[in-house]
């Protein structure tokens, strides 16, 4: 049990590379920072494996029993010094440990995140090796490493909002890497403000369970949650779900707060890879799968989760059909697969969520780092109008991305299909027609994903080349460091998928099973609401294999493949003069998809005020003019009326002071005495023999009178 | 002629005592005024030498602490006078009248 009882060692060893790079990454040799950072990160990765075999273990005679250890009480105390009244009126103390939790769920987080990370990690020792700021990058991905492995193994909100806010900095961090760049400070300010706006939600959410349950801790809130003394439908189960879903949508790029995502593809390939395609962008799917039980007691946030998921999905994957920068058809993709995981949940089929989160991260890390390789050996480029014909010069890449694409394309047996149709399937077999209507959204957004994903390909790697003579003569395939990881993920990205093999084409979806657990008892909830079996994760062996089933599934197939065939068609021999089939079917549609619905200009006029409506300046920057008008017209008014009365009572002050207080009642005894002593001065005019002559008369007066009484 | 009683030093140091007393008042000069005075401390003198040879000699030891405060106050007194003369380059009293305030 040596891994399992060391568990917080994980999140530890990266903080370890972190610290070394910010105390002494600048003197380090980049072998040694090489050595350091990515060792740590596959040492993490091993101890990783490690402590899921042993949980397995663990966990052989009841499956899905959460390990957990706690290090120490990290807030509060046990002298009830941060007490506080829970909504029943009794106390309860605001305690959060530094605890770990592994169960199936943060399992399988823990293991794709560190062996993605692991991956991603040597991938950047090639593509950042002319890169200046080595050290602070890897410094940066350590503590990157750091955050989300706290985040995943915490095992309370708290925690895990630590975690959660480590990434976002990490995050904001790496996308402004290349900082002189002023773009690249911008997306990097625009994603940690959009993020905060989640983590506002996320905070509100975390303090109305801490109010409502009196605990912060994942294994008492579910138990709770699952006591059974909360009825479906509890409205403060449902705010504090709906406020956890508001952060979920900030760190996970849902609309409205998707905007951060596409920008931050600002950063290094590397950082998109791994921030924000594979792992930290999961994190929104990662809180609301851990939620899982009380989000199945508020049906209402279940269908704005779902409702949410299905509108992202299908948004984002219309804008990135004519996006023409290879890392932006990629960041409106990544939205529009979230959106798919978010759909997932809101049906309740949280472990096809999870598997699919599970699957992207290989393929979405692959497309982002075959990404990267492409743009390195075009030299800095990145808009595919001019690229092509890349195939055979670099052919790792192109095969390796072709296998990523097909995954995401979801053509059987790559791994997307597996949990993309899994998700399908669940929406389909929801309750209600309106579920049917978000099925077929996810349907015509796979029809979309395959279209642009082999668009990407064929403007890359096929047609015309149609770079400069330059820029073609130093096309050339990328390092061992780079390549490797390559083949590692496209490994990953066909086999992943065969541990989710559905029953009902023969398989036995291990995935599915080793989560069970986690979600088991929401099949319960759901059968008792009266609700449809299927719902339910892992149940599938009570589930009898429909029809309908394989009909979807070749469905899907279909769309994948018929948008391969249109991007085929359309793309094939891209020359320099290549047309857009949607800028000639539909010039209008084109340019709204193009300028992504114009949704940033929306921002800019209603949220932050960069832009004015007529005179007006609304949102943000007009509330700031507002309270700037209201802080000198009312408030400096206010301050300035307050100045003159007081100076005006001042100079009140100051005559009574000088003429009734000094004139009369000081001055005036002092003018009195002076006119009433002027007649004793007289008598003194300082004559000494007229003195002694008064003496002598008074003497002579004395003597007489004695003498003649 | 009657023989020489008290009454005739009483009328001796009276006359004295009225001369000293004419003097303070009517010289300008303060050396004279210093001398008068010393007149009528000795008319005083007088008058306890004379009354002692009725009443014991409480007067005539009176007489002689009289003399030792006649001696120091003309040391002060010249002693301010020389002070003031360095100051003003004058001795005549009436042109000294500061004391007034």
């Amino acid at each position: 049990m040596f891994f399992l009882t060391h568990i917080w060692l994980i999140p530890l060893l990266p903080a370890f590379g972190a610290a070394m790079m910010f105390f002494f990454g600048r003197k380090l040799q980049k072998t040694t920072i090489n050595t350091v950072c990515v060792g740590v990160v596959v040492l993490a990765f091993l101890f990783a494996c490690g402590a899921v075999w042993q949980y397995t273990d663990f966990a052989h005679d009841s499956p899905g029993k959460p390990y957990q250890t706690i290090v120490y009480t990290w807030l509060g105390t046990d002298t009830g010094q941060m007490n506080y009244v829970m909504r029943d009126g009794k106390p309860a103390p605001f305690q959060a440990d530094v605890g770990f939790l592994l169960d199936p769920l943060s399992g399988i987080w823990l293991l794709f995140v560190t062996g993605v990370g692991a991956l991603i990690h040597i991938y950047s020792t090639g593509y950042m090796a002319h890169e200046g700021g080595y050290y602070r990058f890897f410094g940066y991905l350590n503590l990157f490493m750091f955050s989300m492995l706290t985040l995943i193994l915490g095992n309370n909100y708290a925690l895990m909002f630590v975690g959660w806010e480590g990434v976002g900095l990490c995050s904001y961090l790496l996308i402004g890497f290349y900082f002189h760049r002023h773009s690249a400070s911008t997306a990097a300010n625009k994603a940690f403000i959009v993020n905060r706006i989640g983590d506002a939600g996320f905070l509100l959410g975390m303090f109305t369970i801490a109010w409502y349950f009196g605990s912060l801790r994942f294994t008492e809130v579910t138990h709770l949650a699952r006591s059974g003394h909360f009825a479906i439908g509890d409205p403060i189960i449902t705010a504090a779900t709906l406020l956890l879903f508001i952060g979920a949508c900030g760190k996970s790029a849902q609309i409205p707060l998707y905007v951060w995502l596409p920008d931050a593809m600002e950063g290094p390939t590397p950082v998109s890879a791994l921030i924000h395609a594979a792992t930290m962008v999961t994190a929104g799917v990662y809180m609301v799968a851990r939620s899982n039980a009380l989000f199945v007691l508020a049906p209402t946030s279940m269908k704005t989760v779902a409702i949410v998921g299905a509108l992202t999905a299908i948004f984002a994957a219309s804008i990135g059909l004519v996006q023409n920068d290879i890392k932006r058809v990629l960041a409106y993709s990544t939205v529009s697969q979230l959106g798919y995981m978010f759909l997932a949940l809101g049906v309740g089929a949280f472990s096809a969520g999870v598997f699919h989160v599970f699957t992207h991260a290989f393929f979405k890390a692959l497309l982002f780092l075959g990404s990267g390789s492409v743009i390195h050996a075009m030299s800095g480029e990145q808009d595919m109008r001019n690229m092509g014909d890349l195939h055979k010069r670099i052919p790792i890449t192109h095969w390796t991305m072709f296998i990523a694409t097909f995954a995401i394309a979801g053509i059987p047996p790559f791994a997307g299909f597996f949990s993309k149709d899994e998700i399908l399937w669940q929406a389909w077999s929801s309750e209600g027609g309106a579920y049917r209507l978000l099925w077929f959204v996810g349907f015509i957004t796979a029809l979309m994903t395959a279209f642009y994903m082999f668009r990407l390909m064929f403007l890359t790697f096929h047609g015309r080349p149609r770079m400069s003579h330059e820029v073609e003569h130093h096309i050339h395939e990328s390092p061992k460091s780079m390549t490797v990881p390559l083949v590692i993920l496209a490994v990953c990205a066909v086999g992943a998928g065969w541990l989710g093999w559905p029953h009902s084409i023969g398989g036995s979806d291990h995935f599915a099973k080793f989560l069970n657990p986690v979600f088991a008892h929401e099949a319960r909830v759901f059968q008792e609401e009266g609700k449809t079996a299927q719902l339910a994760a892992g149940e599938r062996e009570e589930e009898h294999t429909s029809p309908i089933e394989y009909g979807l599934m070749l469905l899907s197939v279909g769309a994948a493949v018929i948008g391969w065939g249109m991007a085929w068609r359309a793309y094939r021999h891209a020359d320099k003069g290549y047309v857009e089939p949607i800028a000639v079917a539909a010039p209008p549609l084109s340019d709204v998809l193009y300028n992504k619905y114009y949704v940033d200009e929306g921002y800019d006029y209603a949220f932050t005020g960069r832009r004015k409506v007529g005179d007006v300046r609304l949102g943000v920057m007009g509330l700031g003019e507002a309270s700037s008008w209201f802080d000198s017209h009312v408030i400096d008014g206010l301050v300035n009326g307050g100045g003159w009365i007081t100076r005006a009572s001042g100079s009140l002050s100051s005559w009574f002071d000088k003429w009734i207080i000094d004139g009369v009642l000081v001055n005036g005894p002092a003018i009195l005495s002076r006119m009433m002593s002027y007649p004793l001065r007289l008598l003194q005019w300082g004559l000494v023999q007229w003195y002694a002559l008064v003496m002598v008369m008074g003497l002579v007066g004395f003597v007489a009178y004695y003498a003649w009484r | 002629m009657a023989p020489i009683g008290t009454l005739h030093y009483l009328v001796t140091a009276a006359a004295l005592f009225i001369l000293g007393v004419i003097g303070v008042l009517t010289r300008r000069n303060v050396v004279i005024v210093l001398m008068s005075i010393e007149l009528i401390l000795n008319a005083v003198n007088l008058n306890l030498v004379a009354f002692s040879r009725l009443w014991g000699l409480n007067g005539q030891v009176f007489a002689i602490f009289v003399i030792t405060d006649a001696a120091a106050e003309a040391a002060v007194g010249l002693g301010i006078l020389i002070a003031f003369f360095r100051n003003k380059e004058t001795v005549n009293v009436d042109e000294v009248d500061l004391l007034k305030w």
